[in-house]
């Protein structure tokens, strides 16, 4: 047994215990356990602007329904393609964890097709809404609809720079620890898969109320 | 007792003295190696020392900025005493703000809210949360815990080169047009929604910071968690760990609200959004032209939702910092180390719900005001509980009077009348008389000043030996401290005085303008800054001895006698490593534990104290030990 | 126990160590991987499904008060939510250590929801 979890002096890198394989007593290896956390903080984030929201609604004296000018089919078509995308995304790495690299590296890029048709389609949505007088300092609905539609967009977009580094110079790591690779991956499914979530709720909340 | 300590390494026995030499040496080649000689790996100055992954290096990056931050912030607040003791007066200090701020040496009321806001700011959150969590934090909790590194080296980077940049941009916002962030800390709207561009830059430093502390908070909870060594299960952690594991929760989980309340106000700031604006606003004269239907006390609500918590962030890691400097300066085990434990944790929790008593006087109900009122009483409980313990600690101990024991025992009874004195702050009705005025600042000083920043110059005198290899001098850090003590007691005590006589805060003239604050502020405020400036004289002799050291240090002048564990302390980062530590990795072995954190003057246990790390008193050769004759000295008492 | 290479150091990798009580094994093997990607494509359909159900269910509420509409509606956000999150983040078979962070979360999450409720339920006054 090499070993590659002791720590000496002298090495380049330092080897750090349970960065790809669990600590028997957690079960879990450090990334999994970081990447939680942070989404535990997103979910803090994302739902202070939820309630933000609700504060600002229930006490608004008129409120426009979104529905009203918003377009639901494009927002409905962005809402089954980013479901689309957390499916390729847990291939990828189901394919990656058979140990086809191939494949993963196609399932990886279908969800970067997805993520940036998502955004593509946002980006027509709120041209029309410029287009036609409508803009976040309209009112306080617009207000909310551009911040929590436009942070979840910035969420989309850092995604698609993470896959996109892992599908280009990130690859590199397959050849030497093809399971820290695949780790690396369920780890940006997660945030994905996280990033779906919030999608899921916000599309009923602002298109549908 | 003359006798020349002999301890046994492999096979041989060796007199200790001559053994610390030849480790000091060996140790001194393999860092060579390290660096590039002899053929070892060789990593760029700027990888060593500007984009380091090494948590003690990054520990002593944060600990320099915070200094030179709270350095600023200090200065800051010396300029608004000179402002407060004799208002009106022109100062040629004052002249550093520049004629806009303060034309021929007289500080403008808009200057004065300027100062008021970054004076907060600064020691806040580029000061204390940097230096408590960022520097002692990543410096000692992988050590603490027998970790090679923390679980995310480069995480724990980007999270210092996050904080970096907002710290510069908050200092940048002093030199934009309208000048800085002036609408206090608290950055309350509609205020800073029409404030100057200087608020822009505020919320955008925020941005940053915030981020770095969720990076921060992430590595060390994983790091707590997962690197923690053999036989080390969380019952057996030394109490700074416990303390610095809760903070990064709250910090996890209490900034993003504020994250997202600084996007809003950017929103409305920047976009003409009315998140938190009225209807019907009239400034100037003119009527706005925004949109209107927004709600002020949504701000005040996110904001405070993350800043209560806050206020534990900065108290937890002090609360630790003097646990371990009392346990070892008692040489017993703490008090109650599991109520602390459990007090901690409970802390941690309840700090969420009570966020609103700092609103009780924004129009809410009997009701809600009443349920914040119980929250707030309840939190009071595990606060009483940690300090009430650190005192029964005291009892029966073989007390060491050292620099570092001297500020954490004063500690106690500052962090005992800051605690006190929230208590009428969170009954709703007194608050009615108390809110906003100088009994808050006085009441928040005590936990801040002579509470949180004398836990950090403990924790500096006692954990420079283990980073420097040199102690500070003592001498010049009693005087330190006894001077600080003093001044620090007069700048703030008289406070409560002015707040229960109904002097404002963020009043630019003290209080002077108001007949029924006037006496009193004529009577306390020249007295308050008077020792203010001897505050300032007094961290001279400490900003010299600390300099002076480390630069000595730097050059590699170590303190020849001293050992790795000056304070014979049982902790891991004391016993099971070299001070300073190996710089790859911390530890030649990776240690295990087989005890608690505290094990000092052990009854019926021959030695003085066993660190954590050894399986046996008398066993002289333990694995990851490099000071096994420590623990064989004879008992005291 | 003398050399301190040969005892298991306290990072060490036990994963090779792995048998009857490791947690993991029998998430490798390629049967497990092949059964999980069939649930997936099931989760799939089920959420498309869903999606169509939420705006079906938006047109024919439309004449119903607004809380019945937004109750519906959270109701089904949730059940895709739990898809996801059971399924794609393979939270339904997480250990201990996720599910404490996660149950931290969602306390803290329901203080932030009761902020709005803490500051319209009860005005001065009232």
């Amino acid at each position: 047994m090499e070993a590659h979890a002791h720590a000496s002096v002298g090495h380049a890198e330092l080897e750090i215990p349970y960065n790809v394989h669990p600590r028997p007593d957690t079960g879990v290896y450090n990334g999994k356990l970081g990447i939680w956390l942070f989404l535990a903080s997103e979910v803090m984030l994302f739902g202070a602007l939820f309630s933000s929201l609700i504060l600002l609604r229930t006490g608004a004296e008129s409120w426009p329904r979104g529905y009203e000018f918003l377009n639901i089919k494009l927002a409905t078509f962005n809402t089954f393609i980013l479901i689309l995308s957390s499916v390729t995304v847990v291939m990828a790495w189901s394919h990656l964890r058979l140990g086809n690299l191939k494949k993963g590296r196609i399932y990886i890029s279908a969800t970067v097709l997805c993520a940036l048709i998502f955004l593509t389609a946002k980006g027509f949505e709120y041209s029309h809404e410029f287009h036609e007088g409508r803009f976040p300092k309209t009112n306080n609905f617009l207000g909310i609809y551009f911040t929590m539609t436009g942070l979840h967009g910035l969420h989309i977009l850092g995604g698609v720079i993470v896959f996109l580094y892992f599908l280009g110079p990130g690859a590199k790591m397959w050849a030497k620890e093809p399971e820290r690779y695949t780790n690396r991956i369920e780890i940006v499914g997660l945030y994905w898969h996280f990033v779906d979530l919030v999608w899921i709720f916000l599309f009923p909340i602002l298109y549908l109320m | 007792m003359a006798l020349r300590r002999q301890i046994r390494v492999g096979s041989q026995w060796m007199y200790a003295d001559e053994a610390h030499k030849a480790l000091r040496e060996a140790m001194r080649v393999m860092k060579d190696e390290e660096q590039g000689a002899h053929g070892g790996h060789h990593q760029s100055w700027i990888r060593r020392y500007v984009f380091s992954t090494d948590h003690k290096w990054i520990g002593i990056q944060y600990g320099f900025t915070a200094l030179l931050f709270l350095m600023l912030g200090f200065c800051l607040m010396i300029l608004m005493r000179l402002q407060l003791g004799w208002p009106g007066t022109a100062f040629s200090a004052m002249k550093l703000l520049g004629e806009s701020r303060a034309p021929g040496g007289v500080l403008l009321p808009e200057a004065y809210n300027q100062l008021g806001a970054m004076h907060g700011t600064i020691m806040i959150f580029l000061g204390i949360v940097p230096l408590a969590v960022g520097a002692f934090g990543n410096y000692l909790v992988p050590l603490q815990i027998g970790a090679p590194d923390m679980a995310f080296p480069k995480l724990n980077m980007a999270s210092y080169w996050c904080y970096l940049p907002g710290g510069l941009i908050m200092l940048a916002s002093f030199f934009v047009p309208g000048g800085t962030a002036q609408s206090g800390w608290t950055s309350y709207p509609p205020l800073s929604v029409i404030a100057s561009a200087g608020q822009t830059w505020w919320l955008i430093g925020m941005v940053f910071l915030i981020t770095s502390s969720l990076l921060g908070s992430v590595n060390f909870i994983v790091t707590i968690i997962q690197l923690r060594a053999k036989g080390l299960s969380y019952m057996r952690f030394p109490f700074f760990v416990h303390a610095q594991f809760v903070t990064s929760f709250l910090l996890l989980l209490a900034f993003p609200p504020l994250e997202a309340a600084a996007v809003l106000q950017l929103m409305d700031r920047v976009a003409g959004t009315s998140f938190f604006l009225p209807s019907g606003l009239v400034v100037s004269g003119q009527a706005l032209t925004n949109a209107g239907g927004g709600n002020p006390l949504l701000w005040q609500h996110l904001f405070w939702f993350l800043a209560h918590p806050e206020v534990y962030v900065l108290i937890l890691p002090a609360m630790g910092i003097v646990a371990e400097i009392i346990a070892n300066g008692t040489r017993k085990p703490l008090w109650g180390y599991k109520s602390m434990v459990f007090a901690t944790v409970f802390l941690g929790f309840m700090s969420f719900v009570v966020w609103a008593h700092h609103m009780f006087l924004t129009g809410m109900g009997t009701t809600i005001s009443a349920f914040f009122q119980t929250t707030t009483m309840i939190i009071s409980i595990p606060s009483v509980i940690i300090l009430s313990s650190l005192f029964i600690s005291l009892w029966g101990g073989a007390i060491r009077f050292t620099t570092p024991m001297l500020f954490a025992l004063a500690f106690l009874p500052m962090f005992g009348i800051g605690g006190l004195t929230g208590l009428p702050l969170g009954l709703a009705a007194a608050d009615i008389h108390l809110h906003d005025t100088y009994y808050v600042i006085g009441h928040f000083h005590y936990v801040v000043a002579p509470g949180t920043i004398f836990a950090m110059f403990a924790g500096i005198y006692y954990w420079f030996p283990k980073a420097t290899g040199r102690k500070l001098n003592d001498f010049w850090g009693r005087v330190h401290f006894w001077i600080s003590f003093v001044c620090i007691n007069g700048i703030f005590f008289p406070m409560f005085a002015q707040g229960l006589a109904g002097v404002s805060r963020r009043l630019y003239d003290g209080g002077m303008q108001y007949a029924h604050a006037k006496q009193i502020a004529a009577q306390t405020n020249p007295f308050m800054s008077i020792c203010a400036i001897g505050l300032l004289v007094a961290q001279v002799p400490f900003i010299i001895n600390f300099f002076y050291n480390a630069i000595a240090a730097a050059m590699g002048h170590r303190d020849e006698g001293l050992g790795s564990n000056p304070w014979e302390s049982t902790t891991m980062e004391w016993a099971a490593t070299t001070s300073p530590p190996l710089a790859h990795g911390n530890f030649e072995v990776l240690p295990e534990v087989y005890r608690g954190p505290y094990e000092y003057n052990v009854p019926g246990e021959a030695a003085a104290f066993i660190p954590q790390h050894m399986p046996d008193a008398t066993e002289p050769a333990p694995r990851g030990g490099l000071l096994p004759a420590t623990a064989v000295a004879m008992r005291e008492n | 126990m003398n050399d301190p290479a040969a005892a298991v150091e306290p990072g060490a990798d036990v994963h090779e160590h792995a048998g009857i009580g490791d947690p993991n094994a029998h998430h490798h093997s390629p049967e497990h991987i092949l059964k999980e990607m069939r649930t997936y494509l099931v989760v799939f359909v089920s959420l498309a499904a869903l999606t169509a159900i939420t705006v079906f269910a938006f047109y024919q509420l439309k004449t119903y008060p607004l809380k019945i509409a937004i109750t519906v509606a959270l109701i089904i956000a949730t059940i895709k939510g739990f898809l996801v999150a059971g399924f794609f983040m393979h939270l339904l078979s997480e250990k201990k250590v996720i599910y404490a962070v996660l149950i931290i979360t969602v306390i803290f999450f329901i203080f932030l929801m009761a902020l709005p409720v803490s500051h319209h339920a009860n005005p001065f006054g009232s």
